[in-house]
């Protein structure tokens, strides 16, 4: 849909230009590209006059001039208080969405490929897989963000888990916004071929060094092959001044699971699509999310997952404490196509408000074309509660602690199902600091 | 310690309690009984502080102060503890973590120094083992999942722990089996001081053939109906409370008539 905003793209039409000669590609992702580009300035950011962004305005983004950041050739970084203790020799950081190789460090990753997307593409051992599966889920036809993400694509990440590879430590991917201009806008993109039977844990967190306003629009694409195992991390700790807006698609082949957890912290407007397509019998999926935000901001999440064939199950937690002013939306859908039988869906989105003047929007959605399934869904939006709080204070803790205390405890449910441990006190402290108490971790 | 005078309280303007007066004093166990909707629940919950509860006359006086004017969280680090008929699940916080929690919080009031977890977790162990309860517990959601038993068993590890001066426990018998009553009587008992006093809320008299009382109060309609020894719980077991309810009714009566 055109909007009354779409004039200003002027300036992403300008930065494309450049694109074409800082980081020639091959001919048919040239042509992706330019009709990437073509198709953004048709469609343009998304409006609320948009069903699917009715409660998220994009309008301040759209109207603010943000800079397609380019490729940097010194990067003075220190990225490692980004990376998690157990990915000390299994991590890759792109700086703005370029992925800096002196800022990595692969010497653990003997086992998989985890090099430069646009190098990847090029090459000829990993040009069919490439061509193959970029811009396959996460289209651009009828997607102004994962248009202008794709009409981007300068660098990003291409990492291939070969047949039968069983990693046995994580590997974490950090999108790192570091610029000395302002206003930058970049477009980090993500490319995962799980092949059959491997096994992988995979991190992605969003960090920046800077406190302005920045702009991140990023896609993820994750293959999972036919018995392949993988566990997904997201964590958006965006600077509170940040647009951040991505995508993330998945799809899963016979027997295969994924267990994505993401967590949403940072940015003052957040939104993140989330897909996953089981079209194929017997795969199983987790899905699941914590959004923690206070004043000023506005996360949203939008999930669809989709069961194409028989035999598979999904799982979905979502959780989400606001504080202030905070606004948070949850659009979550499922769909049990026709012959899906012998499906198992779960759905669940809880909300915790902690000021009166927080608000959610919540739409759990179930569309079933199959009769012998087995699906729940629910959604829930409420205060602390009056009879746990008391309970507390018959103990001896002032209402104040027991309030942070409880709503740990709500979090809780979704951070102590993360299985990595740096990841889980990491959230646990920001968690109390978020909540600016005394409390102190179980561990 | 305690000292209730014409107590009155109300939830939703409804008067449950109309005139209750007890002294309990250090070192004694007091047993209050009734029929189902007589007010035993309600007096307990008075005297945590329960917000739903409204006093409307009367006053209740703790150790030389007026609990009814502090807050709940107050009363229990000044040594007033319920036991919950219903205890209630916490979900995502540890028991451990709960219980050093309100621990330390109750230390840093006597200005005594917190303990850190791990001589918290000695401590615990030592105090588990009072109401017979494993390792394993403590590492779990606070009642979350837990059985009826294990719940009340939990609640007096929670005293265990505190070591209240006055623990108020509401129906801790009800739902519990015969096995489990033994374990929370024998940890009641060992928790009895000649410093402390406890207040047993019961609809039966088997638990206090295990905390054996040194008072009955048995309630009825709002209004203490007959006090005695321990052998009036007995008589009351007998009996039913018929007796006690037409009695209550007829002192009613006779109040409306004055």
């Amino acid at each position: 849909m055109v909007t009354e905003l779409a004039k200003t793209e002027n300036n992403y039409l300008s930065a494309f230009r450049a694109v074409r000669e800082t980081s020639p590609t091959v001919p048919w992702l040239e042509l992706v590209r330019a009709s990437a580009m073509d198709r953004f300035e048709q469609l343009g950011f998304p409006s609320v006059h948009d069903e699917e962004w009715k409660y998220t305005n994009l309008a301040s983004l759209a109207k603010q001039s943000f800079v397609p950041a380019v490729r940097r050739e010194q990067v003075s970084v220190d990225a490692a208080r980004f990376v998690y203790p157990e990915t000390a020799s299994t991590h890759l950081v792109l700086v703005n969405g370029f992925l800096s190789e002196e800022l990595s460090n692969t010497t653990g990753l003997e086992n998989v490929v985890a090099i430069d997307l646009l190098t990847a593409v090029a090459d000829a051992r990993y040009n069919k897989i490439t061509r193959a599966y970029l811009a396959r889920n996460a289209g651009y036809h009828n997607n102004g963000l994962a248009a202008l993400n794709t009409a981007f694509l300068q660098s990003g990440l291409f990492l291939w888990i070969p047949k039968n590879v069983k990693l046995e430590t994580p590997i974490q991917v950090t999108f790192l916004t570091d610029s000395d201009e302002p206003e930058t806008a970049g477009f980090p993109r993500l490319l995962v071929v799980a092949e059959e039977n491997s096994s992988a844990t995979l991190i992605e967190n969003f960090v920046s060094t800077r406190d302005e306003d920045y702009f991140t629009n990023a896609v993820a694409e994750i293959i999972v092959k036919e018995g392949a195992r993988l566990e997904h991390y997201r964590m958006q700790l965006e600077s509170n001044n940040a647009f951040h807006t991505s995508i993330t698609s998945a799809e899963l082949g016979r027997n295969s699971s994924y267990n994505t957890t993401s967590i949403n912290l940072g940015g003052r407007l957040s939104r993140h699509d989330i897909s996953v397509v089981m079209d194929n019998e017997g795969a199983e999926c987790w899905v699941d999310g914590l959004y923690l935000i206070g004043s000023d901001q506005h996360t949203d999440t939008h999930s669809v997952i989709d069961h194409q064939q028989p035999q598979c199950k999904s799982h979905q937690l979502y959780k989400g404490i606001l504080d202030g002013n905070a606004r948070a939306v949850f659009n979550g859908k499922i769909f049990v196509r026709q012959g899906a039988q012998k499906t198992d869906a779960m759905q669940t989105n809880k909300n915790l408000l902690l000021s009166p003047q927080a608000r959610v929007d919540t739409k759990p959605q179930l569309e079933i074309y199959a009769d012998d399934v087995k699906c729940a869904h629910g959604a829930a939006v409420g205060q602390i509660d009056q009879e746990e709080l008391f309970y507390l204070e018959t103990r001896g803790i002032n209402p104040e602690l027991g309030r942070s205390l409880l709503t740990y405890g709500f979090a809780e449910e979704v951070i102590e199902k993360i299985k990595l441990e740096s990841i889980r006190s990491q959230l646990d402290e920001i968690v109390m600091r978020q909540l600016n108490t005394q409390l102190e971790s179980s561990e | 310690m305690l000292e209730i005078r014409n107590l009155h309280a109300a939830i939703d303007g409804n008067e449950i309690l109309k005139g209750i007066d007890l002294t309990v004093k250090k070192g004694e166990i007091h047993a209050i009984m009734g029929p189902n909707g007589s007010g035993k629940s309600t007096l307990a919950k008075v005297l945590a502080g329960h917000p739903q509860y409204e006093v409307t006359k009367g006053e209740v006086i703790y150790e030389g102060r007026n609990l009814l004017e502090m807050s709940p969280d107050a009363r229990a680090r000044e040594g007033v503890f319920m036991a919950f008929q219903y205890p209630i699940e916490v979900p995502g916080v540890s028991n451990a973590q709960f219980l050093r929690l309100a621990y330390n919080e109750k230390r840093k009031h006597l200005g005594e120094e917190e303990l850190d977890p791990l001589e918290f977790k000695d401590l615990l162990k030592e105090r588990a083992k009072i109401v017979e309860m494993d390792a394993s517990f403590m590492t779990r959601s606070v009642n979350e999942g837990f059985s009826g038993g294990e719940k009340k068993r939990n609640e007096i590890l929670q005293m265990a722990v505190l070591e209240p001066k006055l623990a108020v426990l509401d129906e801790t018998d009800s739902g519990l089996d015969i096995d489990a009553l033994r374990i929370v009587a024998a940890g009641v008992n060992q928790l009895l001081t000649p410093d402390n006093a406890i207040i047993v809320v019961t609809h039966y008299q088997r638990l206090l053939n295990y905390i054996v009382p040194d008072y009955v109060h048995v309630l009825a309609d709002g209004r203490i109906a007959r006090e005695g020894g321990k052998e009036l719980a007995l008589e009351l077991e007998s009996k039913g409370y018929d007796w006690i309810k037409s009695a209550a009714q007829d002192s009613a009566k006779l109040n409306a008539a004055n």
